[in-house]
């Protein structure tokens, strides 16, 4: 985030009129990793977006122009809408999951407690576990018939939930091809997703925590605010844009996830736990429809942009000095 | 320009001489390199790979071999990096693709492998595979790749004390299918043991239901794309699997393949559908033993037809210097690499003169039926196109949820229709 500012605000410094050595050893340092983003992120995109305006939908290769009609057929598919959905409910609910647990975690870990930094350890490691892991753990966990359900039995319940093999969704809008709602199989994938990752809300709202100045509290303190008061009107506020980082990080991590479904539920009944990613990866590597696959993957970068463009725009221009 | 052409015929001169070679005198003095492509990486098939790459060696001591194995995603890693090599000309010695309409039409189509009908002739294979094997490699009446193992598809696994207990016989047809797996239901039995986790075991257990409704002929047909996905015996296949369905383990969407064999092994399910690599797991994981611990028949319905799953290699077209590769493929389809490969990978070989000696209980069985039965293609393992194997998974997963027969019908037909099977 610094950096972009830094970049922003070198872009408009005054140009200066003299050669200088400093300005040339900035441009020839940033000269290969450039021409290394443009030609393997930067290319690569292009030429995906490319791809995808083709006909190459088989292992031999046919760079014929098919306009849209890759975008019409894929958006046509019940497993692609499914994916749409999904991957918006696993969005949205995700991030506030990591937000409100991360952020709790980060409020009760700052009440300068006892083994303060045993507790920061536990609560962040799950972040350094592979989200592949984090699949397969969680998908034993909750396993219909093996896992937490027979705690859950042993106590009496009589109905026992499905996780991850339920196939409801709630409220069940019938639109296009699909049912719109919330797959409660995405909850159980939710539960391991938000574990994994409310660590990381956690350590970079801590940090910001232990940056709000103690006079600030204590002049509240001495207004009469209390302790809900304070944290609404003062710590709240303060704590504005470490929440757009957050959201803007742990969106990204989301509409890419991968692994933890490949892992944990892989397509799902119905798809009702399939991501845009995995849908990409097997019509690609699988099926062989190349421009298929490209016209997901471009799906997938402009669901990005959507996070990725405000967010840009709001740091250039915090960056641009009045 | 005259050296060029000098090499070319230089090289020519040493195909020829190689081909006319008798089978197994080799010539041994040749120099050159030689990459395998595969995707055998686990423990069992890396084994087997170096197992021919030393039966190779032996004979063809100056020649460098490199093992070229992607390991992840059940070959799909491999694929993808073999197609961007082919496509930058580049290709490996040889590679390994599935006998049957999948990659390998898609490499013929594309231009990218060479006939080896010249090689089947000067080692006498014509004789030694079977007709309808080498019917599966053949390409407007040409043959593309030498096979090295083979398995089968089409294998109902079962628990013979299960069986037993309940006084029944393994169901040869549907009808008797249906009626013992009432009887094992209301003893809280699983009459059928499925898991789907892959999204492909539901469509390898429908493949199975289709080619037992069918019958071989209508079903090679339907692979090929030379009949209609909207003809009758599809629906009925779909209605038959949807009754099936009724008997199964509901969490199927959380079980891979091994688990469902568990369930079986245990006792807990009576039946499971699967390839007979699924022989290897109840033998070396859960020391069973073939007969005993876990018995297998054909699916209901396919006694007599014998699904075929076979790795084949083929010869690139834009290779530089084929000889090598030439050479491989002969070790790779004679009776002695065939004899050191399958009993190591837990496959048998498809030559007809192959040791059953070599063999476990359940291997020489199959090579029983292997020798005798018509082969059929089984959809899902690389045997059809890719795009429409895709399709028909998504298909499938919607329809083992929604027993909707109609839509599913429609979906598949026109999954044949985007996805050409031949």
């Amino acid at each position: 985030m610094k950096g972009w500012t830094t970049a922003a605000q070198g872009a408009r410094a005054p140009v200066r009129r003299r050669f200088s050595w400093d300005r040339f050893s900035a441009v020839a340092t940033l000269i290969p990793s450039l021409i290394l983003l443009g030609v393997f992120v930067y290319g690569f995109i292009a030429w995906t977006g490319y791809v995808s305006l083709t006909n190459w939908n088989s292992f031999i290769p046919n760079f014929s122009f098919a306009g849209l009609q890759n975008y019409i057929n894929v958006f046509g598919t019940f497993r692609f809408q499914s994916d749409l959905r999904n991957i918006v409910v696993f969005t949205a609910l995700f991030i506030l999951g990591c937000l409100i647990v991360g952020m709790g975690l980060a409020l009760l870990v700052d009440q300068r407690i006892r083994a303060e930094g045993l507790f920061r350890s536990i609560f962040i490691f799950p972040m350094a576990i592979s989200f592949v892991v984090t699949g397969v753990i969680w998908s034993w966990i909750l396993n219909p018939q093996t896992g937490v359900n027979l705690i859950l039995k042993a106590f009496g319940w009589k109905t026992v939930p499905a996780w991850f093999l339920s196939t409801t969704i709630v409220p069940n809008i019938t639109l296009g091809q699909i049912q719109v709602g919330i797959p409660l199989a995405l909850l159980a994938v939710l539960i391991a997703a938000v574990w994994q990752m409310s660590g990381f809300a956690m350590a970079v709202y801590l940090a910001e925590l232990r940056g709000i100045p103690d006079d600030m509290k204590e002049a509240a303190r001495i207004d009469g605010a209390g302790a809900w008061r304070m944290f609404w009107s003062i710590i709240l506020p303060q704590l504005r844009s470490t929440t757009t980082t957050i959201v803007i990080i742990l969106s990204a991590a989301s509409l890419k996830v991968f692994g933890l479904i490949y892992a944990m539920t892989g397509p799902g009944q119905e798809f009702v736990t399939d991501m845009p990613s995995l849908n990409m990866f097997q019509t690609t590597f699988q099926g062989d429809q190349f421009a298929q696959g490209a016209a997901i993957a471009i799906v997938i970068l402009l669901l990005l942009a959507v996070f990725i463009i405000p967010y840009l725009i709001s740091t250039l221009r915090q960056g641009t000095p009045s | 320009m005259k050296f060029g052409n000098t090499l070319k015929t230089a090289s020519a001169l040493v195909v020829a001489l190689s081909l006319t070679a008798s089978p197994l005198a080799f010539a041994a003095q040749q120099k050159g390199d030689l990459q395998i492509f595969s995707w055998w990486t686990g423990v069992a098939s890396s084994k087997a790979l170096k197992g021919m790459i030393g039966v190779f060696n032996q004979h063809y001591p100056g020649i460098k071999v490199t093992n070229e194995a992607v390991a992840g995603g059940a070959g799909s890693n491999a694929k993808a990096v073999l197609a961007s090599r082919m496509e930058a000309g580049n290709p490996p010695g040889t590679f390994q693709v599935h006998a049957g309409g999948g990659s390998l039409l898609s490499w013929v189509q594309a231009g990218d492998m060479q006939p080896l009908n010249s090689l089947y002739k000067s080692q006498g294979w014509y004789k030694v595979f079977p007709k309808s094997l080498l019917n599966l490699l053949t390409i407007n009446g040409k043959i593309y790749a030498v096979p090295v193992d083979m398995q089968r598809g089409n294998v109902t696994w079962y628990n013979p004390g299960v069986f037993k207990k309940y006084h029944l016989a393994l169901p040869t047809t549907f009808p008797a299918f249906f009626k013992d797996a009432a009887i094992l239901k209301s003893h809280g039995v699983t009459p059928l043991a499925l898991a789907n986790h892959g999204n492909w075991e539901a469509t390898l257990l429908f493949s199975d239901v289709l080619l037992g409704t069918v019958g071989p002929v209508k079903y090679d047909q339907l692979l090929t794309g030379k009949a209609s996905w909207n003809m009758y015996g599809v629906k009925e296949a779909a209605n038959i699997f949807n009754r099936m369905m009724s008997y199964t383990n509901t969490d199927y969407s959380a079980l891979h393949w091994q688990q469902a064999d568990q369930l079986v092994a245990q006792g807990k399910a009576a039946m499971n559908v699967m390839g007979d690599w699924a022989q290897g797991y109840f033998t070396t994981a859960l020391h069973l033993k073939p007969g005993v611990g876990f018995g297998w028949a054909a699916t209901p319905g396919t006694h007599g037809v014998f699904g075929a799953v076979s790795d084949v290699f083929g010869l690139p077209a834009k290779l530089k210097n084929p000889t090598p590769t030439l050479d491989f493929l002969k070790v790779l389809g004679s009776k002695q690499g065939q004899d050191v490969f399958n009993p190591l990978k837990g496959t048998f070989s498809p030559r007809l003169d192959a040791n059953p000696k070599l063999y476990d209980a359940y291997s020489r069985a199959a090579m029983q039926s292997y020798k005798r039965d018509k082969l059929v293609l089984v959809i899902g393992q690389g045997a059809v196109n890719p795009g429409f194997t895709n399709s028909f998974n998504n298909a499938m997963e919607i329809f083992v949820t929604n027993h909707n027969v109609k839509q599913f019908v429609s979906a598949v037909a026109s999954a044949a229709q985007s996805n050409p099977l031949s």
